[in-house]
């Protein structure tokens, strides 16, 4: 039988929209792609999915049914991380969720999707720590506390709450430069944004026709704490790296060169 | 707020924290109220790392480093040719609100020198955090040290404001403190660490009764020691631990390797090595007795009184005890996993849940992350391939030995030698 290829629109409800058409016709050889990343196989038969909310939502619920509050956060996080082939592995998983009717299965450890998506949803997990950390805000001259990150997975969707409880009396936005949309929150909600920076626009540099003067000062304040905190006969660079791996440095106001 | 002096103390009175290691800002529940500033309700949270490794968590500050004690141990000491400076209470709440905004921070971590008075010191300490949570409706999380010889009355304050509070023993027994710290005495450190563990358990009766009762210290109390400053064993430093731990219901006690900073000859020589291989044994015994239901007594004892560099104590353990081993991971409970070298709290976690589905083989727990290089001995599984030769303890420390590369190789080599 020619395998089918499932294509869908990027989004997490197109994805389970895909997976409600796998249960629907009983599909056996069959893989789920993201429409930006999709390859023309020549032994595929290819089916556009669109999403329907309604039937994204059916899975949703009989999924939640199956596993543990754990397991289905875990399954969202896994889907974050935008990984090559990661909705097939999804799929395997649902499968096994669904064809046990007596136990949840989102902690068997022994079965190989089981395992992969909870160390996916781990790394995940650990990215979001990371930006909760490493989110740097600099004071724009209009009041709006803005940090710029690139993720390696796409977890403004998880950290959004962290930061709206944290900063309920500042505007912020956290803007991700990969993915072309950011947070921005009013004082009354956040919303999902996208902008236009101007061109060759230099996120690393705290530029003085942007940011607020006394910006500057506490940029410098932050740099000296950091380093007088330091205790040089304790050395430990490889340790150092291995907790803010280089890739941060660029956005870290105590990382940038005096 | 003058930016250049604020500049200049900072400088001075980070540098002069900076020996205190707790930077915990965990174990909270203070959540953001009225739409105010920050929230301390999820985990810790490390916004940076130094260059030695350490968490940066909290701005971590002294008021000021005047001080009226002369502790040979301690860079602020009265007879130290430094530096001088003192923070002023609106500098610090600045310092904090304008750090924390910028998501640089968890919160502050606020201790002092003594100056005046340890009343007066206290009083100061409070009188930040208390504009921090009245004024600026800060709820991020606070630290504040406890000055040995504080009134009740402040103590009870402190712990209003602040969600953690500490004193440091700093040094082990009091046999050491004697010799370096002479003016000061264990009562006067115990006295503060009494009255915050009392005031905590009655608040908490309180909450149960009358829900609009406020925190008081909601992520508890904890101290430091340092290690390699005054000869203490091991089985000495673990004892006081014990005790503290138990006694006072600490959250954490730190273990901080001396960093030498002083010609005083009762201390090791500048530039002689900080212990940070004995630091993190001692951290991995901490671990043992907090998380994996070890006694104290089980891993150092009148008979082993002190940790093997080496390998790590509860493979030392082990080895003590191969009577207790092999132990079936399909079949064992939680205890006896726990005590399997190589097994962590997640393994064993892992193992539990996934046992459930399946009789558990060497591939599964190689694939579940189990360091098997160490576990291979103690352990049988569903195969038919195991360790069946009769080996003596010094030989499967050998085996281990041989196939592992330690990141301490170097300091091990070095450290070893001196006892050599």
């Amino acid at each position: 039988m020619q395998e089918k290829k499932l294509i869908y629109d990027g989004t997490f409800d197109g994805f389970l929209s895909a997976v409600f058409y796998v249960f629907e016709h009983k599909l056996n050889a069959v893989s789920i792609v993201n429409e930006f990343v999709v390859q023309n196989g020549l032994f595929s038969e290819d089916i556009i999915i669109t999403t329907e909310n309604e039937k994204a939502n059916r899975v949703w619920t009989g999924l939640k049914s199956k596993l543990s509050s754990t397991g289905s956060f875990q399954l969202y996080y896994t889907f974050l991380s935008e990984q090559a082939g990661v909705e097939n592995i999804l799929l395997d998983y649902m499968r096994y969720a669904f064809s046990k009717s007596d136990k949840k299965i989102d902690k068997d450890f022994s079965h190989p999707s089981v395992l992969k998506i909870a160390q996916t949803a781990k790394m995940v997990g650990r990215e979001k720590h990371r930006m909760e950390a490493f989110v740097r805000f600099r004071l724009t001259k209009d009041d709006i506390y803005f940090a710029s990150i690139e993720p390696d997975f796409n977890v403004l969707p998880l950290i959004s709450k962290h930061f709206e409880r944290r900063y309920a009396d500042q505007k912020w936005m956290i803007y991700d430069i990969k993915r072309h949309y950011g947070l921005f929150y009013d004082l009354e909600k956040v919303e999902i944004i996208n902008m236009d920076f101007p061109q060759l626009f230099d996120f690393t540099k705290t530029d003085s026709d942007y940011f607020a003067k006394q910006e500057f000062e506490f940029q410098r304040l932050w740099k000296d704490y950091f380093k007088s905190t330091n205790i040089e006969s304790r050395k430990n660079t490889k340790l150092h790296i291995r907790h803010v791996p280089k890739r941060y440095w660029k956005y870290l106001s105590e990382k940038q060169p005096d | 707020m003058s930016f250049e002096r604020t500049q200049e103390k900072l400088k001075i009175l980070a540098d002069a924290a900076k020996y205190d290691v707790s930077c915990s800002s965990s174990g909270s529940n203070r959540a953001n109220k009225n739409k105010g500033l920050g929230d301390s309700t999820g985990m810790g949270i490390c916004h940076s790392y130094t260059e030695d490794g350490r968490c940066v968590s909290l701005l971590k500050i002294l008021l000021t480093n005047y001080c009226i004690f002369d502790c040979a141990y301690c860079v602020t000491r009265k007879s130290n040719d430094i530096k001088r400076a003192a923070f002023k209470v609106q500098e610090v709440v600045d310092l904090t609100i304008n750090f924390y905004r910028r998501n640089y921070i968890e919160g502050l971590f606020l201790s002092s020198g003594i100056f005046k008075s340890a009343d007066y010191t206290m009083e100061c300490l409070v009188a930040v955090a208390k504009k921090l949570r009245l004024e600026e409706n800060f709820n991020g999380y606070i630290h504040l040290k406890s000055i040995p010889g504080a009134s009740d009355e402040l103590m009870r304050e402190a712990g209003l404001y602040a969600d953690r509070l500490s004193v440091n023993i700093e040094i082990p027994t009091e046999a050491g403190l004697k010799k370096l710290a002479p003016d000061k005495n264990r009562a006067d450190f115990i006295k503060p660490m009494v009255k915050v563990k009392n005031e905590i358990i009655q608040y908490k009766a309180e909450k149960k009764l009358i829900k609009s009762t406020p925190k008081y210290a909601p992520a508890g109390q904890s101290t430091q020691m340092i290690i390699g400053a005054s000869g203490e064993n091991d089985f000495q430093i673990m004892q006081t631990s014990n005790y503290f731990y138990k006694s006072f219901n600490l959250k954490r006690v730190y273990y901080s390797g001396y960093v030498p900073i002083s010609y005083d000859d009762r201390l090791p020589k500048i530039g002689s090595e900080v212990p940070m291989l004995r630091e993190n044994r001692l951290y991995q015994t901490d671990w043992l007795m907090r998380f994996y239901g070890f006694d104290v007594s089980e891993i150092l004892n009148a008979k082993h009184q002190n940790l093997d560099l080496d390998i790590d104590p509860k493979l030392s353990w082990a080895l003590r005890n191969l009577h207790e081993f092999p132990v079936d991971v399909n079949t064992a409970d939680k205890r006896m996993l726990a005590r399997i070298p190589g097994l962590g709290m997640k393994s064993v976690y892992k193992i539990i849940n996934a046992r459930r589905f399946r009789r558990l083989n060497w591939d599964h727990l190689k694939k579940i992350g189990i360091a098997l290089n160490r576990a291979q001995y103690f352990m049988i599984c569903d195969s038919n391939q195991f360790e069946r030769r009769d080996l003596s303890a010094e030989k499967i420390k050998g085996l281990i030995l041989q196939n592992s590369t330690s990141k301490y190789t170097k300091t091990l080599s070095n450290q070893m030698s001196l006892f050599g």
